[in-house]
């Protein structure tokens, strides 16, 4: 099972008459990982994810889902793929069990109805009918849809967009445990600390491009950007190093090599009895690289309208 | 499961469906049944002179099946799937494994179950309690009642695809028939040679409804080989090809704000 591709993406282009949603994306997600799609509203992260569930066909690229080109995979591929689309829709006058039966029999090999009542946390609500179900139940039931036919991979679009935050929590579990299982998931989110909680690997999507991709933790060269070391100093003090800038009190160091830095600070401060109020230490943030990114890449092509899609 | 066992299976939850959703089973349902009702009671007694002084109720309860069917057929597609287009139901059912000939095969199967059950209430309530006699022609009602069904599943499903939105689909398809059901004489009997039913012969209801008539008329010779109105039938089979072709190539899964 090493360096099995369950997707596959070469160059893929879509584009709806004039407008170039995506402009030439690579794309490779690996059995067993979850694979988040970022960007901001309009950026492509639907269209792509629309491409690789089968729902558009390509304007130009190669695209390849579980071995099979989706468009024309059929009912062979369907039954190994499971897909929540954004918005939530399951037939109104159901009851939660009706509706994941009937949906089982359409798969081979369904997981038991009952676990995926319990899987989604809706023991309590399954013989109630959909349409009493609150927004979050209902798009639990739709997870639930998305999960019933046991499929190798998973397509999670926006997931828990609208959830509070507890129930953000009880989906990430879901999350986990379906990747325990081995199904490969590829999510599109919002959230950067939904990414960072479940992506084994991210890819930044800017415009019809991706603009950065890699694990949560490197992404954006997250682990080597320069350390941002702040704090404020009394009137008249200069620390004995290279500073970036003085900001209403506050002085920022930027440094790729931390540790002497801090080591040389530390010691003047003391040496001369001065405080380091406030003083922090960090490198960007998921959402400072993910801005830093789809901020440039706006700026890198501004004749390239941005569409929503 | 093989695709006929999934239709079936499609149909057990179409049937869920269809009666716990209050509204369509009273628009399709209800509405046939109290038009029947209201319209046989008034109209009691009444003949109809260019029929040869026939009973009204022997004229009309024929109709009213024809109604029943179009309602269950037509009516009920056409609103069903612009709903579910709409909402997004049917573009979810796209990413699952459920060929589209079993879902299909459950909605029209729905459909005929409903027309059956339609068309038994609706011969029953108007012998029981309207004089009406059913002269036997029991192999053409079966073959004129599939191929009526059969013609507005199809017109249903391409209707459903020329409405814009599930908000505008009570207007346009009752817009589409209502009018067309006037002027086939459907509610009221219309002389076959006035504007109102060369209009109306264009289109498949008038047709539609005559042949369920032939197959009550009891001026026809009894036998199971009569009661076929051939050129009506053969109108409402080419109806059923044109339903089919446009419903085949316009039919939308997604809906149409993308």
């Amino acid at each position: 099972m090493v360096d099995v591709a369950v997707i596959e993406v070469r160059h893929l282009r879509k584009s709806y008459g004039p407008v170039e949603a995506v402009k030439g994306i690579d794309l490779r997600v690996e059995a067993g990982e979850v694979f988040a799609l970022l960007g901001p509203n309009g950026a492509g992260k639907t269209t792509t994810l629309e491409v690789l569930e089968g729902f558009r066909r390509p304007t130009a690229g190669d695209v390849r889902v579980l071995g099979l080109d989706p468009h024309d995979g059929g009912r062979a591929l369907r039954q190994r793929v499971g897909v929540v689309l954004q918005e939530t829709a399951v037939e109104p006058y159901l009851t939660v069990r009706e509706v994941l039966r009937r949906n089982a029999a359409y798969y081979p090999s369904p997981r038991d109805v009952d676990d995926v009542i319990d899987l989604v946390g809706l023991d309590e609500k399954r013989d109630a009918r959909v349409k009493t179900l609150s927004g979050g139940q209902q798009r639990r039931l739709d997870v639930g849809l998305g999960i019933v036919g046991n499929p190798e991979l998973v397509f999670l679009d926006e997931p828990t967009t609208g959830f509070d935050p507890s129930a953000r929590r009880g989906a990430w579990e879901l999350v986990r445990r379906l990747t325990g299982g081995g199904t490969t998931v590829v999510l599109t989110t919002h959230y950067m600390d939904e990414a960072q909680a479940l992506a084994d690997r991210i890819a930044v999507i800017a415009a019809g491009h991706i603009v950065a991709e890699g694990t949560p933790q490197s992404i954006g060269g997250r682990d080597t950007a320069a350390v941002r070391i702040r704090f404020r100093l009394p009137g008249g003090e200069t620390p004995p190093m290279t500073v970036t800038s003085y900001q209403q009190g506050w002085v920022l160091i930027e440094t790729d090599d931390e540790v002497p830095v801090l080591h040389a600070l530390t010691g003047w401060a003391l040496e001369r009895g001065v405080d380091l109020d406030g003083l922090t230490v960090e490198r960007p943030t998921l959402e400072d690289v993910y801005l830093a990114l789809t901020g440039t890449a706006a700026t890198a092509v501004p004749d390239q309208p941005v569409v929503s899609v | 499961m093989s695709a006929p066992t999934l239709a079936l299976h499609q149909l057990r939850y179409e049937q869920k469906m269809y009666w716990r959703n209050p509204p369509s089973a009273f628009f399709t349902f209800a509405f046939p049944i109290m038009f029947l009702v209201i319209f046989a009671s008034l109209n009691t007694g009444e003949r109809i002179s260019f029929l040869g002084g026939l009973k009204y109720n022997q004229y009309y309860t024929p109709g009213i099946i024809a109604f029943g069917v179009i309602s269950a057929c037509f009516t009920n597609l056409a609103m069903t799937l612009s709903i579910r287009r709409d909402s997004g139901i049917l573009k979810r059912l796209r990413g699952t494994p459920l060929p589209t000939v079993s879902f299909f095969g459950g909605l029209v199967g729905n459909a005929f179950v409903i027309s059956a059950v339609l068309t038994v209430i609706t011969t029953l309530v108007g012998i029981l309690f309207y004089g009406v006699t059913f002269p036997g022609h029991w192999l053409a009602l079966l073959v004129t009642l599939a191929l009526g069904a059969t013609c507005f599943c199809s017109l249903g499903v391409a209707m459903s695809a020329l409405v814009p939105n599930a908000d505008a689909a009570p207007a346009v398809v009752n817009g589409v028939l209502f009018p067309i059901l006037f002027i086939s004489g459907i509610f009221f009997p219309l002389p076959p040679d006035g504007a109102f039913s060369h209009i109306a012969n264009v289109f498949p209801i008038r047709h539609f409804a005559l042949a369920v008539f032939s197959t009550f008329d009891p001026r026809l010779p009894h036998g199971v080989t009569h009661g076929f109105a051939g050129g009506d039938l053969l109108v409402v089979a080419i109806w059923a090809i044109v339903g089919s072709i446009v419903a085949v190539r316009r039919f939308r899964w997604e809906p149409r704000h993308g």
